[in-house]
């Protein structure tokens, strides 16, 4: 108990960090996600290779690579002079869209051509396909997984302490240092994850089992 | 080619198609002639930088380190294997208190980051309880802990998918719990999840590289202690491009597999048992993602 309650304004600031960096990197993972997957359907082929190119290098490379990108050899490049936080935002970013983009794809692809063709026989319009009829069933095939690749996301954040950025990853070194027992400390930490993961786990279940009868 | 977003094409919509296309191609290699125009002008293609790939010593030093991480993932893909089999015959098992305690701890360990666990292993065991864990076995423990939660819930929601009526014709000619399990439900069921599987070894093959943070010698590392020599103009961009390389080759080989094994099971009329939308609802979250995204959502 001691190692928490000593601790209490360290754990509040490393949970805040990863807090912030899992809200940065899951916005801006929708966001680029949702273009790459816009690339992937789209009916120009050259834009679906550089999709297609970019999901496959990305999803097989490990992200603690990614980040070792960003960390070590980004600077060597000299272009801009960013902090640690931005880049591992950056790489966490360019690696969580690789696997938003495709959740939103097969999620579009689980709408059956049947329904845009029905709703363009009756005349609705690009925009009303989208917005009435494809968007609304896609969405409920899309938003249980993309729940699951926040979460994957919000415990990857954790990756980002070997490269020098604050967040509940990183605390146990400062409670080694101050001789605290560091197994205890861990566990604490595991059971702060706990807390943020299964209501999101909870969540992502409960969508999941009302959507799918729906369906 | 038809796609629920667009119609075929016409005469005005490949023009449009056309210019959008080529402003998409010169965007993209806009953005890679940068980064390409960095690296000359910052002196990456320098030959000095290069160098190092032809020092005896530092191939065998890379050889090595690719060993080291292939042991770390073949220990711990048998292990998670193991693990997951154990803790998805324990979560479908029909005594309560052989289900509580394996559903707690799948659950733990899959809602716990990884490197937390890993952490737990190396610093928090060993200072602790006295148990001296290498990086290799915290590194190997903790993915085995992980994915074999993972895994357990791949083989749970597999067998789950399977029609009830399986086991209960199973049941009516007279075998018991385990037969059923072992001569009907089994057999059926890890032909439809193999490259589900196969995609969680790769997430298995990628966070082997986490044993970069607690200084285990495998690629990253080495990449770092190389990328650092001072002597050899410390090309630390250099030696991360090849050892990118490596890894999308690797993870490339063992994706390869999960497709080749997904298109063969959807071919063969047998791996046709299962509903697909019945499995998609069974398998839940974790492995529905997967299975749409072929590659391992649990990332």
């Amino acid at each position: 108990m001691n190692v928490l309650f000593d601790n209490l304004g360290l754990y509040g600031r490393a949970f805040l960090g990863t807090i912030e960096l899992f809200l940065i990197a899951a916005v801006g993972s929708l966001v680029l996600g949702a273009i790459v997957a816009g690339m992937r359907v789209s009916p120009v082929p050259i834009l679906r290779a550089f999709g297609t190119v970019y999901v496959n290098l990305i999803r097989n490379t490990p992200l603690t690579l990614v980040l070792f990108f960003f960390a070590f050899a980004y600077p060597r490049l000299d272009i801009v002079d960013l902090s640690f936080f931005t880049r591992a935002s950056i790489g966490l970013i360019l690696y969580t869209a690789a696997f938003v983009c495709e959740v939103l794809r097969s999620g579009i692809n689980t709408v059956p051509v049947g329904q845009a063709e029905a709703s363009r026989a009756l005349g609705f319009g690009f925009g009303q396909t989208l917005t009435t009829i494809v968007m609304p069933q896609a969405v409920r095939a899309v938003v249980p997984p993309l729940t699951n690749v926040q979460i994957a996301l919000l415990k990857n954040t954790t990756i980002a302490s070997g490269f020098s950025v604050f967040q509940a990853g990183g605390i146990y070194q400062e409670l080694s240092e101050n001789g605290y027992n560091v197994l205890v400390g861990l566990l604490w930490i595991a059971l702060g994850f706990l807390i943020l993961v299964v209501p999101l786990t909870l969540l992502q279940r409960n969508l999941d089992r009302r959507w799918s009868v729906a369906k | 080619m038809t796609s629920v977003l667009y119609d075929v094409p016409g005469p005005r919509a490949k023009v449009r198609n056309g210019l959008i296309g080529v402003v998409g191609t010169v965007v993209v290699l806009g953005i890679l002639a940068f980064v390409v125009y960095r690296l000359a002008a910052t002196g990456q293609f320098e030959p000095r930088l290069w160098e190092w790939i032809q020092f005896k010593a530092i191939q065998v030093l890379l050889v090595e380190a690719l060993l080291n991480t292939l042991s770390a993932f073949a220990a711990a893909a048998v292990l998670s294997l193991a693990f997951g089999a154990l803790f998805a015959a324990g979560r479908l098992s029909e005594h309560a208190w052989l289900r509580g305690p394996s559903t707690a701890i799948v659950e733990f360990f899959r809602a716990v980051p990884l490197l937390i666990l890993i952490f737990i292993l190396y610093f928090g065991v060993s200072q602790t309880l006295g148990l001296n864990l290498s990086t290799y076995w915290s590194l190997v423990l903790g993915l085995m802990l992980y994915n074999g939660s993972v895994l357990a819930e791949i083989f749970r929601a597999g067998v789950r998918a399977l029609p009830r009526g399986q086991s209960e014709a199973a049941y009516a000619l007279g075998m018991r719990k385990t037969q059923v399990m072992t001569n009907v439900l089994l057999p059926q069921s890890l032909r439809a999840m193999l490259p589900t599987i196969v995609s969680q070894l790769v997430v298995v093959l990628k966070d082997t590289a986490l044993g970069f943070i607690i200084l285990y010698p495998e690629l990253l590392y080495q990449a770092r202690f190389l990328g650092s020599q001072g002597q050899l103009g410390a090309p630390i961009l250099q030696v991360a491009m090849v050892i990118a390389v490596i890894y999308i080759i690797l993870c490339l080989i063992l994706s390869g597999i999960a497709q080749l094994l997904e298109r063969r099971s959807r071919r063969s009329p047998r791996g046709g048992d299962i509903d697909p939308n019945e499995k998609a609802r069974a398998e839940g979250g974790v492995a529905a993602a997967q299975a749409q995204g072929g590659g391992g959502a649990v990332i």
